[in-house]
């Protein structure tokens, strides 16, 4: 069939439009005050009850209650922020935005992309406040400054890792309250792992779990960095074990939620 | 010169519903085209195929010339949609909406300004470019939305039941705002389920019933085949209905329509108030008791019971037409 003549059409790049994209995404976090609140407090007011809720009941071991159970903490809270972008979602789609976007000359995945850069960087907020929150109840660095910035850049590549399963739970959930159902499943996976109590402490089902899975070792790994050879020795293996174990998990969770979250938005 | 939408064969099932059953459709641009028809007619399922939203279990569905399935980004390229929920963002100002899209059309920051400050000027909105959405009127969110549809200066403009929703003050102005786009030279294609918008806006008007296009032309040339006007009676006793209903029929182009409910007895007619006449002193003959007689204009679902001789599908709001609000002329 003869067609106008080929136009090459406009199209804004994968990076352009994911930017502006998240731009949006950011400008309705920062000017929605209850969402910047929750991210805020929420953090902080669990740091505070498990720090000293459990600090004096759980025995202390080398790192003391305080150092063991802070990376623990601050890693989870971060994971579990994410759980927003499952919601978000569900939202930017009600509200059409979805197919404002779906019918623009834009790489589909970008919408996606976008999420998962605003809401990283609304979480690192929420790890700037959590972290000066910890040394105000107590934890020390043991290792040194650079390991510590290393742990806290982890810290937000695991959550960006996670986001994407919620962004994929937010695609297939029908609306808010089933994104939020489905995202909430992940809290209790959570807990079993070496977040509160070392895992050894665990009964068998439940050690074969928690010592294998994503949250365990992106957990040890800031565990690692921050509490220096001292957390080495208790842990069994050098940082840079747990580091690298993290980031495999953190690059399969993002292959695999990526690709299911991108098809699924792709099919409409 | 290329159609603006050329449809062959087109299907699309949801699960067990079928949307869209063999869709035939030919529209030339640089024209309104309306598409008239009841909630879950597939409206609003065409609409999301050209906006290459979604795509076509079968046939093709071309946009000036572009597969819709084949050539996405050349099709998103050329149209520019607005939905019946204004996509747009509370908590960013007017402005900042149509830069997003804008800047997403692949515009430099300067050029995306610029563009939005144009749109912003020929909707009216220039007063209140710089507030929040969420401080918006639903006719200024409704015009915002439109306004983000033309940021990428579409060949063809996607209006999916634009002005479902609003009041008749902000209907008119959106009305307005469309034919100065349409003076503009830009083509429209038009979703609603009230007649008088497609009388009001369109040169062709297509009505789609069960995914399948019943009836093409302009709108003069379907009022002539669907009867001008319609009568109809408010009888105060129901026992009189039957009565009634034969000798409404007698005058009209189809059977007349009784409801017992609310004990109203319709008819489509050809002419206008000659008919009306002629059924008056036959009505007073037979000694029965009126409420009321009107003559007016038909409604859509009258247009249909005329044009297909069933009436509209209740609207049991399959996942792509939601039900309109309360008081919608059809449902």
């Amino acid at each position: 069939m003869a067609s106008v003549a080929v136009v090459a059409p406009r199209r804004a790049s994968l990076t352009a439009s994911t930017a502006v994209i998240a731009g949006r995404n950011l400008r309705k976090f920062w000017r929605t005050p209850q969402l910047v609140w929750t991210t805020t407090v929420q953090g902080v007011l669990f740091l505070v009850i498990f720090r000293y809720l459990f600090g004096g009941a759980i025995g202390a071991g080398p790192l003391g209650y305080v150092g063991f159970v802070v990376p623990g903490i601050v890693t989870t809270m971060l994971i579990w922020q994410g759980m927003g972008a499952a919601l978000n979602i569900t939202e930017d789609r009600a509200q059409g935005l979805f197919d404002r976007l779906r019918s623009l000359p834009i790489p589909r995945s970008a919408v996606l992309a976008g999420r998962a850069v605003a809401d990283t960087a609304t979480q690192s907020w929420g790890l700037l406040v959590m972290t000066a929150a910890s040394f105000a109840v107590g934890f020390r660095l043991q290792g040194g400054i650079g390991a510590a910035l290393l742990a806290l850049a982890l810290v937000l590549v695991f959550s960006f890792a996670f986001e994407w399963v919620f962004i994929a739970a937010g695609l297939f959930a029908g609306n808010a309250q089933a994104a939020q159902g489905l995202a909430f499943v992940l809290v209790p996976f959570t807990f079993v792992s070496s977040a509160y109590v070392p895992v050894s402490s665990m009964p068998d089902g439940l050690r074969a779990v928690a010592a294998h899975q994503p949250v365990t070792s992106m957990i040890e790994a800031v565990r690692a960095l921050t509490g220096g050879p001292a957390a080495e020795a208790l842990l069994g293996h050098p940082a840079s074990y747990y580091v690298a174990r993290s980031l495999a998990w953190s690059a399969a969770l993002v292959l695999v939620f990526a690709s299911i979250a991108v098809a699924r938005y792709r099919r409409g | 010169m290329t159609p603006m939408i050329q449809a062959s064969g087109v299907v699309k099932r949801f699960g067990a519903t079928t949307a869209l059953d063999g869709l035939e459709l030919v529209a030339d641009q640089g024209q309104v085209l309306a598409v008239l028809g009841p909630n879950g007619a597939g409206k609003t399922t065409l609409v999301r195929l050209i906006a290459t939203l979604t795509r076509p279990d079968a046939g093709t569905l071309r946009v000036f010339g572009h597969d819709v399935a084949r050539q996405p980004l050349a099709v998103q390229a050329s149209i520019g949609l607005a939905g019946q929920f204004a996509a747009v963002e509370a908590t960013m100002t007017g402005r900042e909406n149509l830069e997003m899209v804008a800047r997403l059309f692949g515009q430099d920051r300067a050029t995306a300004r610029a563009t939005s400050t144009g749109v912003l000027a020929q909707l009216g909105l220039v007063e209140v470019a710089d507030r929040l959405v969420r401080t918006y009127s639903g006719g200024m969110r409704r015009k915002l939305d439109l306004g983000a549809s033309l940021v990428g200066t579409p060949r063809l403009l996607l209006l999916d039941e634009p002005t479902t929703g609003l009041d008749p003050a902000s209907r008119l102005e959106l009305w307005d705002a469309i034919r100065r786009l349409v003076g503009q030279g830009t083509s429209v294609l038009l979703t609603t389920q009230y007649l008088e918008e497609a009388d009001r806006l369109a040169d062709q008007i297509v009505i789609i019933d069960r995914g399948r296009a019943i009836a093409h032309g302009t709108p003069a040339e379907l009022k002539q085949r669907t009867g001008h006007n319609v009568i109809e009676v408010r009888l105060r006793d129901r026992g009189a209905l039957a009565q009634v209903a034969q000798a409404l029929t007698q005058v009209g182009s189809g059977p007349a329509q009784l409801d017992e409910a609310t004990r109203r007895v319709t008819v489509v007619v050809a002419g206008g108030t000659n008919q009306l006449t002629r059924v008056l002193p036959a009505l007073e003959r037979r000694a029965i008791a009126l409420e009321e007689v009107a003559l007016r204009q038909p409604r859509l679902d009258e247009v249909f019971l005329a044009l297909t001789g069933h009436p509209p599908p209740q609207p049991e709001a399959p996942a792509d037409d939601p039900v309109g609000p309360a008081g919608a002329p059809v449902g």
